[in-house]
């Protein structure tokens, strides 16, 4: 462990904190939107070390939680055809829809299997001829690519039986979107340090001079983090609004160029539903029109399901900052992972289940 | 699924014109695209999401990204077989 050692040095961490305490003069609310990264600050205590004035607030950036419940529906109607090979990440096995969920559609004798990649997905699909294959393919601007090229390679090697059930997110239409809501009180973002690797971070430049809200692209490690808030809160106590990349050394202004003209080649921008959250307009990806051959939703004719959500769950006020999961009256007791009434209890990057594995049952008392 | 994991290139090729290899993650073997690296070789160590490579990244970088994300119990789509 001799690498982490380094990095997990106390006194770094120390430094950062006595620098953040030092330049904090008035309360400041400042989210971060990724999912890794709330597990980050849950698991570490970060927000327990920074000064009161200093409030965190949990992102929309967790994929798995925000694939709107019509999607998941949608995925479970078309996972039980017969014929039909069901391919997802694991994360979306135990997500609950409307009725069930993909777990218990396999138990009930549905073909859905596990992957870690679209690729192997597209490989299940050249493997079995006689199967219609269907990936299941959400995300945020990270796993574009691997979707992209598996698209893109279906298409170059004539594969009929492989389709995507494309259900991508964006990260600076949400931004957007928590800025335009009446009830905000988030002031200042970290942007998500991986997201931007994939895509880079000029898109969140024009958001920046928009609102005149202070975004630092940060990384995920707890010094990563407590950097990228330094950052920000200079910015905000000098009454500056700017985008600056803390996670320099991973990521780049252009992204990946190559990743970025593929994304653009198979996918195009359209609105999006995410779970909890409501409509965002140009908020996600779909297939472009020539790529449609590979589009589940074309392919699988399912009609309109009526969707029935969890009343007690809070999550879409978790998904847009208003909210900790411990101000849920079911957390803990009804909804735990082995009992999970909405998505967030269920990802390994959901608000949810960060605080319930980190033993963060309910709001800390602040003793003075 | 967010978080890129580093592993170490152990070999290369080219399947259907796309560069393809097998990645070492702390040793579980993965079959990635390096297409987007396109001068990813062996012994190069890569931030891979979902089975894409998206960019290179020093061995000191990637040995503690790789701990770290083994801290947080954030690898466990490592365990996937396709």
């Amino acid at each position: 462990m001799k690498y982490l050692d380094e990095f997990r040095d106390g006194r770094t961490v120390k430094r950062l904190v006595r620098a953040i305490e030092r330049r904090v003069t008035r309360r400041w609310t400042i989210m971060e939107v990724c999912g890794g990264q709330t597990h980050t600050i849950v698991k570490y205590g970060i927000d327990e070390v920074l000064p009161d004035d200093i409030e965190l607030v949990h992102g929309p950036g967790c994929p798995v939680c925000v694939t709107a419940l019509e999607t998941l529906d949608r995925a479970h109607a078309i996972a039980s055809r017969p014929g039909v090979t069901f391919c997802s990440f694991g994360d979306m096995l135990r997500v609950p829809g409307s009725r069930a969920d993909l777990l218990q559609l396999k138990s009930q004798g549905a073909d859905v299997r596990i992957v870690y990649s679209p690729l192997d997905a597209l490989q299940v699909a050249a493997a079995n001829p006689t199967r219609q294959v269907v990936f299941f393919a959400i995300g945020f601007e990270t796993t574009a690519p691997a979707n992209a090229m598996a698209v893109a390679m279906a298409a170059r090697r004539g594969l009929t039986n492989f389709s995507v059930l494309v259900s991508h997110v964006l990260v600076p239409p949400a931004i957007a979107a928590i800025l335009d809501a009446p009830d905000n009180r988030v002031q200042a973002f970290l942007g998500p340090g991986h997201v931007c690797t994939v895509v880079g971070y000029a898109e969140y430049e024009p958001l920046v001079l928009r609102y005149r809200v202070p975004i630092v692209v940060t990384g995920f490690e707890p010094v990563d983090m407590l950097e990228g808030i330094l950052m920000t809160v200079e910015q905000l106590e000098a009454g500056e609004a700017r985008l600056e990349n803390q996670y320099s050394r991973v990521v780049a202004r252009e992204g990946n160029r190559a990743s970025v003209a593929l994304i653009h080649e198979i996918f195009e921008v359209c609105d999006r539903k995410w779970r909890g959250v409501g409509a965002i307009p140009e908020s996600g990806w779909r297939l472009r029109e020539a790529y449609r051959d590979f589009d589940a939703e074309r392919r699988f004719d399912v009609k309109t399901i009526e969707t029935s959500e969890s009343s007690v769950c809070i999550s879409g006020e978790i998904l847009r900052g208003l909210k900790k999961p411990h101000d849920c009256p079911a957390f803990g007791r009804d909804c735990t992972p082995d009992t999970p009434l909405g998505a967030t209890m269920v990802s390994s990057e959901g608000a949810c289940a960060a605080y319930f594995h980190y033993g963060r049952m309910a709001q800390p008392v602040i003793t003075t | 699924m967010c978080l890129g994991i580093p592993g170490r290139v152990i070999e290369t090729f080219r399947e259907h014109g796309i560069l393809m290899g097998k990645v070492d993650f702390g040793g579980v073997k993965k079959r990635v695209c390096l297409d987007h690296v396109a001068d990813a070789a062996p012994g190069d160590y890569v931030l891979v999401h979902v089975g894409f490579a998206l960019a290179k990244i020093d061995e000191s970088e990637a040995h503690r990204v790789f701990e770290f994300l083994d801290s947080m119990e954030q690898l466990g789509e490592l365990d996937e077989i396709p």
